[in-house]
């Protein structure tokens, strides 16, 4: 990549972070926010501050009609107001999809100030809360990219075949809503991005770039919401697996929930609706999220980290780098007790 | 000469306007010196192949205008990069880096344009994909080597051209229509299937802006001759493939749908920007503040610029124009050069 796309090289905070989780990630991939949340503490000694008050930020419910826009911004602006009242100013968003409403919002409020004053009448009246807008806002990705040198010299593993020492080929999907509404607030801006290629090359892989690589994952809110529209979903993720494909990628890679979860589970749907099957010899491509790469670079456990959850197995992936696992223990709990193994469903999922 | 004494006229820039203004200014008797930053006269002339409509050679245009700047009496200054212009006593002085280079009792400012930097519209991948190029890329393959639009010794089977680049564009931050991206397009797909007749040429456009004269005709010729498509529509986004052809997504505003084509090529066609090289004066505001090209007092009556007496403008650094008419505007400009020396 040349470096025509250093404009859009942002700022992000070094340290002090307010966390935000995801409402679909912890359930998507249970162990994705907690492995940051260790990586940031316990491997770059970052303090990061969660608040059990947090709540959703309405996101979904926003995009779908249900939610109406002043009630989603006073929403948010609660949240603010918890940073402010614990001290903190550097907000870490864990969603994309909240990653992009707090930026509306946040353009919002500055073309239009006598709106967030309203706002903040509306949050006064109900909670008795006051709120500042955040010091520094960014997506959880953004804090790997800013350490991801840092991250690669503490790494224990590379994103390099063992056997053949290529380089990993690794694709890269951005959440739309990280960088396509306001590109200036997106390491790289929209159409280039850099957050997730930067975290590949610096733990020593490489990046496929793709016809599709822009196009949506098919997480559209309307598209997999209404169940009658769902085949659209499925049609979006099929033609970025299609234009994917001849580059025989090894991964996936994603910084959006929701953009995880349906390159991963949509791989299987379309394998049993269609018969299609993509990645090398037929075994589909294993799709992770930006945390779970630092987790597999920095040698964390693969079940302790919430790798088994995924619709594609990601073991093919753990023998490419060279990583060691206990296959008996992948669907155990903490005591090692079997926790009982998937089992292929009989009716259509879609 | 006037009143017995021989004034003193400066021309910044030796593109066609500068030359014009450089050859009409020698010719009414004036002591002409000409400044141009490169060493050599002729502008982005030097970088053409051939000029719209009637696909003039550049070569033999830029030929006549220095045979005729040879053959008058005209004070060379290439090299030298006049960057401010300050007043002394009715006198002009000239600096480069705050280096005094000269003085005038007039001066015609002629720095032209620069090209929009398409990287700016990431969109297209130009700077990343090395088959995006842009029309003065073209201009140049044309004029020096057409082989190699060939790709592995192959005519090219398809080639793209994306109109109004930097041009009508707000996202952008510009508002203005550069007016003869469109005559180029249509210029450069001709010459595209004259060289490869096979080759599938398509225009992407927002509405054909062929104001010109002889220019609508060579629309006309495009389409019914040469049998080039244009389509309606904006590109939104161009990647590369395996191949290295480009695959472009972009919607058909006349059928109302989206559509995907693969090319071998994809032509930029960039609009005109303000010259990165404008001359400061003094300290006055001289350029128009939404689109910074330079603003005359009185676009109705003149070329003399805002904030000095005796500084006028001549060619595209006043704002998008054709060569023939920045040549019209350089002669005209060394006429209210001679009026005001006269007058004074």
């Amino acid at each position: 990549m040349k470096n025509y796309w250093k404009d859009y090289q942002k700022d992000i905070a070094e340290d002090n972070y307010f966390y935000v989780r995801s409402c679909i990630r912890q359930n998507f991939f249970p162990g994705a926010e907690n492995l940051f949340i260790d990586i940031l503490r316990n491997k770059l000694g970052k303090v990061v501050f969660e608040d059990a008050d947090h709540t959703t930020c309405t996101g979904i419910g926003y995009h779908t009609d249900i939610v109406p826009l002043e009630t989603t911004m006073t929403v948010v602006a609660r949240q603010f107001a918890l940073m402010k009242e614990k001290g903190y100013q550097n907000l870490v968003v864990s969603c994309v999809t909240s990653f992009g409403l707090y930026s509306e919002i946040l353009d919002l409020w500055k073309h239009q100030p006598e709106l967030k004053k309203k706002i903040a009448g509306y949050l006064a009246e109900a909670t008795g809360r006051v709120f500042d807008e955040p010091g520094n806002m960014v997506h959880a990705s953004d804090i790997l990219y800013k350490y991801r040198n840092e991250i690669a010299a503490i790494a224990k593993y590379q994103l390099v075949n063992r056997e053949t020492g290529e380089p990993l080929k690794i694709v890269d999907h951005i959440g739309c809503h990280y960088a396509k509404t306001f590109p200036e607030r997106g390491v790289g801006g929209s159409e280039f991005p850099q957050v997730l290629t930067g975290l590949i090359t610096a733990w020593g892989g490489s990046t496929v770039d793709y016809p599709e690589r822009r196009h949506c994952c098919g997480f559209g809110f309307r598209h997999y919401m209404v169940q009658t529209n769902r085949g659209y979903s499925i049609s979006q993720s099929k033609i970025k697996l299609e234009s994917m494909q001849p580059y025989e990628p090894d991964l996936i890679v994603a910084n959006c929930p929701g953009c995880a979860m349906f390159l991963d589970r949509w791989q299987y749907t379309l394998e049993e609706t269609e018969g299609s099957v993509y990645g090398q010899n037929g075994r589909k491509i294993p799709v992770v999220t930006h945390e779970e790469l630092a987790g597999i670079v920095l040698g964390y456990d693969p079940w302790e980290i919430g790798l088994q959850t995924h619709q594609v197995p990601v073991e093919e992936l753990l023998d490419k780098i060279g990583i060691e696992y206990d296959p008996d223990l992948k669907y155990t709990d903490r005591q090692g007790n079997l926790i009982g193994n998937p089992e292929m469903i009989n009716q259509q999922v879609c | 000469m006037l009143d017995g004494k021989k004034h003193r006229i400066a021309v910044i820039g030796a593109g066609p306007a500068g030359a014009a203004a450089a050859i009409s200014a020698a010719a009414m008797g004036m002591e002409v010196d000409w400044y141009d930053k490169e060493n050599r006269p002729g502008g982005k002339l030097n970088d053409y192949h051939q000029l719209f409509p009637d696909r003039s050679s550049a070569e033999q245009i830029l030929a006549d205008f220095e045979g005729r700047t040879e053959a008058i009496e005209i004070k060379k200054h290439f090299g030298t990069a006049v960057n401010r212009i300050e007043t002394d006593n009715r006198q002009l002085i000239l600096l480069s880096d705050n280096e005094i280079v000269g003085n005038a009792d007039s001066v015609i400012v002629a720095t032209g344009f620069d090209f929009f930097d398409a990287r700016l519209k990431e969109e297209f991948g130009y700077g990343i994909y090395n088959h995006v190029i842009t029309s003065p890329d073209l201009e140049q393959i044309l004029k020096t080597n057409p082989e190699d639009l060939r790709k592995e010794g192959a005519d090219p089977a398809s080639i793209a051209f994306v109109h109004c680049v930097g041009s009508r564009d707000q996202q952008a931050g510009i508002n203005y229509c550069s007016r003869l991206c469109c005559i180029t397009g249509i210029k450069q797909a001709i010459e595209i299937k004259e060289l490869f007749p096979s080759c599938k040429v398509v225009n992407f456009y927002i509405d054909i802006r062929a104001f010109g004269s002889g220019y609508e005709e060579l629309y006309r010729e495009a389409q019914e001759k040469y049998k080039v498509q244009f389509i309606r529509g904006r590109v939104s986004e161009a990647s590369e493939n395996q191949q290295h052809r480009i695959l472009l997504k972009a919607e058909d505003t006349l059928m109302a749908r989206p559509l995907k084509l693969t090319v071998d090529w994809l032509v930029l066609l960039v609009g005109m920007v303000p010259s990165c090289t404008q001359v400061q004066i003094d300290n006055h505001q001289c350029t128009d503040q939404e689109t910074g090209f330079y603003q005359p007092v009185n676009a109705f009556t003149g070329s003399r610029m805002a904030g000095q007496p005796g500084i006028f403008t001549a060619g595209a650094c006043g704002g998008p124009m054709s060569i023939p008419e920045a040549t019209a505007s350089g002669r005209s400009a060394a006429l209210e050069a001679w009026q005001y020396i006269k007058d004074r």
